[in-house]
């Protein structure tokens, strides 16, 4: 976006003996990244490296032109002389000072006074909507304030680089959904860059231009929402955006599944390939289909669940599937785990996309 | 059964001695003993010195327990034991001790005797000195207890604010610990109030100078009954007071 290249140029590395993050990031002034991964994955050690709260152990760290961290070279910049904002998963407003003078805090520290602070503070709380309850202690606040009060002080700092460890965990889903529309305005409205660490794939797909998939401290996937929903390259991705999601070898439409078993699919290939199809392309028969669709095979039913109004249907066999049946069919076909059926998908619904 | 009895008759040997004391004290003359000039006198001085001493044992206990709780360093569980040296070492011997540093022949006291001319052993300084260090380890442990037991990520957060470590611990860490602070400074008092091994040894026995409470509690049994029991009545009131306002923190309500 910006012509002077990203705001955020970062390469992470943390070694913790069995645990290794390596992560490369950057982001362009404006851009919110979304790192999303499940628990465990690094998210956290990532934000901590940023925020310097924890060291790099090789790797870089530059923000806004300057290098805040960079272990060849010796550079340090401690947590209080960098640019950031942090917005932390449980808020940790500070329980002794009221909504007015959590915000204040920031620009208290750097430079301005008093009378400064509390102005620049009000401005804020007004921003987020929370005069009245300027002068409120945190405990008095519901969990939306508090997050809001969180966000304003962190942005109160005008930082380059916000970082926010999981904004909407904490709330319940009502509130959440509110507070991730307000959430999204301000960070429209942030001129710098936004690391948004999350497991919530919503609150990734809502707030952020652009995805980083981590998994046990590495970035499997990164790009925009569209790409990486309809292009999963990892399980966990897949299971995120509710794919199944298959490796093979393509010719042509044929496409050969690494356990030996081959689909045909609507798109042509040479190579190492995806294959993805969502679980409502998947129909389910009593006995072997005949007609058009070119990929059936007999399985097994290996559980039942409700998934919003249909039932979602795992299934072993050659290859492990998730079938969406509506209710009516399920009736119909006596579904219950362990029976057999035949399943059946046809190639127009699938995708293959190269895996290099 | 078995355990009824003795636990009665514990409860028994820790009560007496009190209903004894409130049994004998002389009621009918109370009123002119507590307003004698003597008893005023070492009541001031007992309060008063019992007050420096703890602000001396916040001024440096305080910080003494943050290098415990947040600082990892070599020799941490040595210098965590040193602390509380104080608490099982008998006052006497604390005040012989004391006199060997800063008696006018003693290690600091020598030195601050030829540089500055300042003689400490048998003065109000001596007696403040004697009471902190006996009960500067109360402080330290509860201060302590109190710092382990804040939520560090308040400090992570004001470290993402721009605060400093000095601006952390005055703004952030401080207020969170506030009530262990002040439950610290009241235990830490109320042992300064009553401390005599180390006072009387160090500092001696002048009244309006050195002479507090317990010294005069223990100099009046030779010459005065009643007047040891009526001061002994005025420390076990502050006792009592002094419990009363922990009784959230210590007793459990």
């Amino acid at each position: 976006m910006s012509a002077a290249g990203p705001l955020l140029d970062a390469h992470l590395v943390v070694d913790r003996g069995s645990f290794r993050l390596d992560l490369p990031l950057t982001i362009d002034p404006g851009e919110v990244v979304a790192l999303l991964g499940p628990n465990g994955a690094g998210k956290t050690t990532a934000l901590r490296a940023l925020a310097g709260l924890l060291p790099l152990s090789a790797g870089h760290l530059t923000l806004a032109g300057r290098e805040l961290d960079h272990p060849d070279r010796r550079a340090w910049i401690p947590t209080e002389h960098r640019p950031i904002g942090v917005v932390f998963q449980e808020y940790l407003l500070f329980p002794h000072l009221n909504a007015l003078d959590n915000v204040a805090f920031g620009p208290r520290r750097r430079g301005l006074d008093r009378q400064q602070a509390r102005q620049r503070a009000a401005d804020w709380l007004a921003r987020m909507g929370l005069t009245e309850h300027a002068r409120r202690k945190p405990r008095q606040l519901s969990g939306g304030q508090a997050q809001r009060v969180a966000l304003a002080r962190a942005l109160a700092v005008e930082p380059a680089l916000l970082l926010l460890d999981e904004p909407l965990a904490a709330l319940d889903a009502r509130t959440r959904l509110d507070t991730r529309a307000q959430l999204h305005q301000h960070l429209t409205a942030h001129p710098g860059a936004t690391l948004l660490v999350t497991h919530d794939p919503l609150d990734a797909l809502v707030l952020a231009d652009r995805l980083v998939i981590i998994e046990d401290g590495h970035a499997v996937q990164a790009g925009p929402a569209a790409t990486i929903t309809a292009q999963p390259r990892t399980d966990y991705v897949a299971r995120l955006v509710g794919l199944n999601l298959y490796r093979g070898r393509a010719t042509g439409q044929r496409v050969r599944l690494t356990d030996g078993f081959g689909l045909t699919t609507g798109d042509r290939h040479d190579g190492e390939v995806f294959v993805a199809f969502p679980p409502s392309a998947v129909a389910l028969h009593p006995r072997q289909p005949d007609g058009s669709p070119r990929n059936t095979w007999p399985a097994t039913i290996a559980g039942v669940q409700r998934h919003g109004d249909n039932l979602r249907i795992q299934l072993s066999g050659p290859i492990e599937v998730a079938a969406d049946v509506t209710p009516a069919a399920a009736a119909q076909l006596r579904l219950a785990p362990g029976q057999p059926v035949w399943a059946a998908v046809k190639a127009a619904e699938t995708r293959a996309y190269p895996a290099a | 059964m078995a355990l009824l009895l003795p636990a009665a008759l514990g409860l028994l040997f820790l009560v007496l001695p009190l209903v004894g004391l409130l049994v004998r004290a002389p009621w009918s003359t109370l009123p002119q003993r507590l307003t004698e000039p003597a008893v005023l006198t070492a009541l001031r001085l007992s309060m008063q010195t019992a007050t420096l001493a703890t602000l001396l044992c916040l001024a440096l206990g305080v910080p003494l327990a943050w290098l415990l709780a947040r600082v990892r360093f070599p020799g941490r569980r040595v210098v965590r034991a040193l602390v509380t040296v104080p608490l099982v070492l008998p006052p006497v011997v604390g005040g012989v001790a004391l006199l060997l540093v800063f008696g006018r022949r003693g290690l600091v006291g020598s030195w601050l005797d030829a540089t500055f001319g300042i003689t400490l052993p048998f003065t109000t300084t001596a007696v403040v000195l004697a009471e902190a260090f006996v009960a500067m380890p109360f402080l330290i442990i509860a201060v302590e207890g109190a710092l382990r037991g804040a939520d560090t990520r308040y400090e992570e957060a004001a470290a993402t604010l721009g605060a400093g470590r000095w601006t952390t611990f005055t703004h952030v860490t401080l207020p969170l610990v506030a009530p262990g602070v002040a439950a610290g400074a009241v235990l830490c008092w109320a042992r300064a109030l009553g401390e005599f091994g180390a006072t009387i040894t160090f500092a001696g026995n002048y009244p309006g100078r050195t002479q507090t409470m317990p010294v005069a509690v223990y100099l009046a049994l030779e010459t005065d009954l009643e007047a040891a029991i009526v001061l002994s009545l005025i420390l076990l009131t502050v006792s009592v007071v002094i419990l009363a306002s922990l009784r959230d923190r210590w007793t459990g309500g």
